[in-house]
């Protein structure tokens, strides 16, 4: 278990990854995938429990990534964790790489849900979650979703199964970065007011700093406390965090940074003591 | 056929602990109830949420378990797709769809509860399996072979009950098609409920004189190419005979693998239109699918050909 200040360090390592893979594939999510790494971060190296070298490791924490867009940060956590060698970095969204464009459990069975079609992660989560008390197992599922993605219909469906049957065993965090495609969501598909939405279904809610280590890892530890509900922690990001000229800016949700746009970008995410 | 499918189930409940049935609220009329009653702890019914359906079936079958997940193919096939195609087909989960009412057989409910589709949506997804059970005892042994082979499986289920072809000596092979009868000037590929139409309409034929053979193609993915191309061989004609529509169903799974030869082609089957009201035999009539419409157009076919 990382203490905050390796999270930190962890996180920064992360960002520059991600954002070297998506520059070197030359197309990519960059937005979502930023926003989303200090959540990521903190579930691989403070919450979960599991094992490297046992994928399939029955008793082991699950996460899934439904918007499965921001799997660059996965692959880069995963280059962190050792499964991925660091030649496979260059090899992002080109044929036969293990780092698919959306993630391929076939290929990396780490990755637990081949996602990319978006809303379809909580339902999957509903089921691995159910499985886990039908077995009397201690593990919990975590599902990372979009704010975005909350737009699609079978979330919600999803959302009512998971409180008709009592799974507090699932965890699920809402990367509100208030950007998709074609705009902000507010004005796209309004959304909010999301927590009273989850409430409504029956969840525990939690909202929280989702760039901020420590209210990540309480608001885990309070949803675990829970007896009947499964908990949303709705996670207030920026989309493309770490990056002066990404952030909050609509065009990096599915563009790749130039060359030159990465020379800035790398220095701002500290490439000097990287590399 | 969906009798026996409860029945099934119950049996192997008790047989395989990892057993798992899901069902969208329709388990009175797609028989998961039975097993519902019996293994409460093992079914879960997701309410009016085929989408849910899949995603949950997948899940649970990621922690190692069987999955039967229930509802009416239309919805199924055409309301998750996605699902069916994302969450358990591209993973290769080990999901066994089981899809009742399909075709006409779903009658006087209409063109909004008939699938002419399902077999062209579900066997162009890679990694996905479609069986068609012409009886109910072909149905228990598919549904016996297929809980013992990994992997998604699309299991089409006809609403009414059907006249048994099988006895109980007869054991399905996946990929592997069944001889029923030998014939002379011609041979039908049926699966489904019209198999049995098929072998009806032959004794019909028999009368004029024509003497047609019947091969029940229930395994359409894989499909028996080997059978077919010996068919092509034996027969001048192969009439497909299916309650879906020409366009992507049995007859053009049979085409994809009919080798280069003399034998033609005459796919049977819905002519690429909606569905309607009716019971199911006033459908079949309908639509030309009962056995005396069947046996009119192969005559036709067979005569024009002569002349």
């Amino acid at each position: 278990m990382c203490d905050l200040k390796r999270l930190a360090e962890i996180a920064k390592r992360v960002r520059y990854n991600t954002l070297y893979m998506i520059t070197k594939a030359g197309s990519g999510h960059p937005g979502g995938s930023l926003s989303a790494v200090d959540i990521m971060v903190t579930l691989y190296f403070n919450v979960m429990r599991y094992k490297v070298e046992d994928p399939f490791w029955e008793d082991r924490d699950r996460f899934i990534l439904s918007k499965g867009h921001a799997c660059p940060a996965l692959y880069a956590i995963f280059y962190e964790l050792g499964i991925i060698k660091k030649e496979e970095l260059d090899t992002l969204r080109k044929p036969g790489s293990r780092l698919q464009g959306h993630p391929d459990i076939k290929k990396l069975p780490w990755a637990e849900f081949s996602s990319g079609s978006l809303g379809q992660g909580l339902s999957f989560a509903v089921g691995v979650a159910l499985a886990g008390k039908m077995d009397k197992k201690d593990y919990y599922t975590f599902v990372l979703i979009g704010d975005g993605e909350s737009q699609e219909g079978q979330i919600w469906e999803a959302a009512m199964s998971a409180r008709k049957f009592k799974l507090n065993n699932l965890i699920g965090i809402t990367d509100r970065n208030g950007l998709q495609i074609d705009g902000e969501t507010e004005s796209i598909m309004p959304i909010d007011p999301l927590a009273y939405k989850w409430r409504a279904f029956g969840w525990n809610v939690l909202e929280i700093d989702g760039h901020n280590f420590s209210q990540i890892i309480s608001a885990i530890e309070k949803a675990k406390e829970n007896k009947e509900s499964p908990t949303m922690i709705i996670a207030h990001t920026i989309k493309g965090k770490g990056v002066s000229f990404m952030e909050n800016v609509v065009d990096f949700h599915g563009k790749a940074p130039s060359s030159k746009e990465w020379e800035i970008a790398s220095v701002e995410l500290g490439g000097d003591s990287i590399e | 056929m969906r009798d026996v499918y409860g029945e099934t189930l119950l049996e192997l409940g008790k047989i395989y602990p990892n057993l798992i049935v899901l069902d969208a609220d329709v388990s009175k009329s797609t028989k998961t109830i039975s097993f519902a009653k019996t293994f409460p702890d093992r079914f879960f019914d997701v309410g009016i949420a085929e989408a849910n359906l899949m995603g949950i079936s997948a899940g649970i079958a990621s922690t190692g378990k069987i999955v039967f997940a229930s509802t009416f193919s239309v919805f199924a096939s055409g309301r998750a797709y996605d699902q069916v195609r994302q969450s358990i087909a591209y993973p290769n989960r080990n999901v066994k769809i089981v899809a009742t009412h399909c075709g006409v057989s779903a009658g006087e409910d209409g063109a909004m509860h008939q699938a002419f589709e399902d077999i062209a949506l579900m066997r162009s997804i890679s990694n996905m399996r479609v069986i068609a059970p012409s009886d109910g005892v072909e149905t228990r042994k598919v549904i016996k072979k297929i809980v013992e082979i990994p992997g998604p499986f699309y299991l089409r289920l006809a609403r009414p009950a059907t006249p048994v072809i099988f006895d109980e000596s007869y054991e399905f092979e996946l990929g592997k098609g069944t001889i029923l009868r030998e014939g002379k000037d011609g041979v039908i590929i049926a699966c489904g409920v019209m198999t049995y139409i098929a072998l009806e309409a032959t004794e019909i034929l028999l009368k004029d004189g024509i003497d047609i053979g019947v091969v029940n193609m229930s395994s359409i993915k894989p499909i028996d190419a080997e059978l077919i191309s010996i068919l092509s061989k034996n027969y001048r004609y192969i009439f497909s005979c299916e309650d879906h529509n020409i366009i992507g169903g049995l007859g053009s799974a049979i085409a994809e693998v009919l080798p280069p030869t003399e034998a033609r082609l005459i796919r049977i089957g819905i002519n690429d239109e909606f569905g309607d009201s009716g019971k199911f035999e006033e459908l079949l009539k309908f639509y030309k699918l009962d056995s005396s419409s069947i046996a009119e157009r192969i005559k036709e076919v067979i005569l024009n050909d002569r002349i």
